[in-house]
């Protein structure tokens, strides 16, 4: 095995002519991936949260329309998900969706079906975490709000949802975690976030060790930076007594 | 209105079923070798020993940090060069497939050991002290009282994450291995119905999946009536 080494080849400016240097594109793949992750994050957030107070409720139609949800998202796997996104979405829109979908620019395309392709899948795997979060609640805590004279969306507002968000922080810092490293699918429908640059850099320099490298150590530091951020929000939310901490 | 060529799938089933062939060899090589070397991190890092908790510890969160694909990736990089180093091998041996298969068995080892980590911790004290006070070794006490009650104890989880991993084998996409997703696609390509393969990848994979989760889930409910709970 004779390797040669050439870290230097990182400085040296593109070939495609552009005033990049390969740094300079892995550093754009780093940003592309933060932007990803945080993006679908956001609407894994959301998406999750209603299905998963859906799945809590009293109606039996909201219950079952949560549960397909989870099916369908759950047992597809993820890169399937991102070409279906990407090739069959469009087609199956509305003819002025579909054609506006088609007829913006290439990244922003990429960008937007990626973010929607993560987001609606980790947002499935946030539901079932919120859902075994408010399930855990004691069921008095429900029936109080209730007695009170609180409607069921106040007693979701007021009651279940502040403590059931703040037990579940542990299991979504790691979901937080998957989703950054899932955004790495999206390299094979062709944004280039750092998996993809991983793989340009390749192509263009034949110097794979030292670009593999550098893009494993984006995705420690990615990692740590999560670890961070939400042990800082689990020390400002954490409900005294309960987490016994 | 969209509708399905199920004569061009039927057509096209010998591609569909190889892939659908390496798909399963990946995951059931994943399984085997995953549980072997994922039991021994368990008792690596249940140990009372520091240095094989550090490096069960190392192990797990080194593989667990990077992602799936730079990890075949990576795989994909070293693996040829050791086969070529260490054996001279046929020309037959599909190098891709090899290396697809010891990323996911080294990853799952990963996946695996938290797991069974995690039923040998769940169990009460006593049981070792039982056995040790039977005059077993540690040995004989992981063997035949720890063990078999941890990976009794974690087979819901440990059959999800099989599940899991079949979905998973779906990103050999990127190194071009012709598993059963991948050649969906290229048939997609080769006859211009992209789309309806990978509905129709999308809707196998979801019905063997739900038909697992269904599977494992009636085994939990199984269970907990029979311990009575």
């Amino acid at each position: 095995m004779d390797y040669h080494w050439n870290w230097g080849v990182l400085l040296q400016p593109v070939a495609t002519g552009e005033p990049h240097t390969y740094l300079g594109w892995l550093a754009t793949g780093f940003m592309n991936t933060v932007a990803l992750t945080l993006c679908a994050w956001l609407l894994a957030l959301v998406v999750g949260s209603l299905a998963g107070i859906a799945r809590t409720l009293p109606s039996r139609f909201a219950r079952a329309a949560g549960t397909a949800y989870v099916s369908l998202f759950r047992n597809v796997p993820l890169i399937v998900q991102f070409f279906v996104w990407y090739f069959v979405v469009p087609e199956l829109l509305p003819a002025t969706a579909g054609d506006w979908i088609k007829g913006l620019p290439p990244y922003t395309q990429f960008f937007v079906v990626s973010v929607l392709a993560l987001g609606v899948y980790t947002g499935s795997r946030v539901c079932e975490q919120l859902r075994a979060g408010i399930e855990a609640l004691p069921k008095g805590q429900r029936n109080a709000g209730l007695a009170l004279g609180l409607t069921l969306g106040q007693t979701y507002r007021h009651v279940l949802l502040p403590v059931a968000y703040r037990t579940i922080i542990p299991p979504l810092t790691s979901e937080f975690l998957i989703i950054s490293k899932n955004s790495a699918v999206a390299s094979t429908i062709g944004l280039l976030e750092l998996s993809g640059q991983a793989r340009q850099l390749v192509d263009y320099t034949a110097q794979p060790y030292e670009s593999f490298i550098c893009v494993t150590l984006g995705y420690v530091v990615l990692n740590f930076l999560i670890i961070r951020l939400m042990g800082f929000v689990r020390n400002r939310t954490h409900v005294p007594g309960l987490l016994g901490q | 209105m969209f509708e399905m060529d199920w004569h061009a799938i039927f057509q096209s089933r010998e591609l569909l079923l190889t892939g659908m062939w390496v798909t399963l060899r990946i995951t059931l090589v994943a399984i085997a070798c995953g549980l072997a070397l994922g039991t021994l991190l368990a008792v690596c890092a249940t140990a009372r020993s520091a240095a094989l908790n550090a490096f069960a510890r190392g192990y797990v969160s080194l593989f667990r940090s990077i992602p799936l694909i730079m990890l075949l990736l990576w795989f994909f990089l070293i693996v040829p060069q050791f086969l070529k180093a260490l054996f001279d091998l046929p020309p037959t041996v599909d190098i891709r497939l090899v290396s697809a298969m010891v990323a996911f068995a080294l990853l799952e080892a990963a996946f695996f050991s938290e797991i069974i980590r995690a039923g040998i911790q769940s169990l009460p004290k006593g049981q070792w002290q039982a056995a040790q006070a039977l005059g077993m070794g540690s040995y004989q006490t992981l063997r035949y009282v720890v063990l078999p009650q941890a990976l009794k104890a974690m087979l819901p989880v440990l059959l999800t994450q099989c599940i899991v991993i079949f979905q998973d084998t779906s990103l050999v996409y990127v190194i071009a291995l012709g598993d059963f997703f991948r050649r969906a696609t290229s048939i997609g390509e080769r006859d211009g119905n992209l789309m309806q393969m990978l509905l129709f990848a999308g809707a196998t994979y979801w019905l063997i999946c739900s038909a697992l989760t269904l599977l494992v889930d009636l085994m939990k409910r199984g269970r907990r009536s029979r311990v009575g709970a």
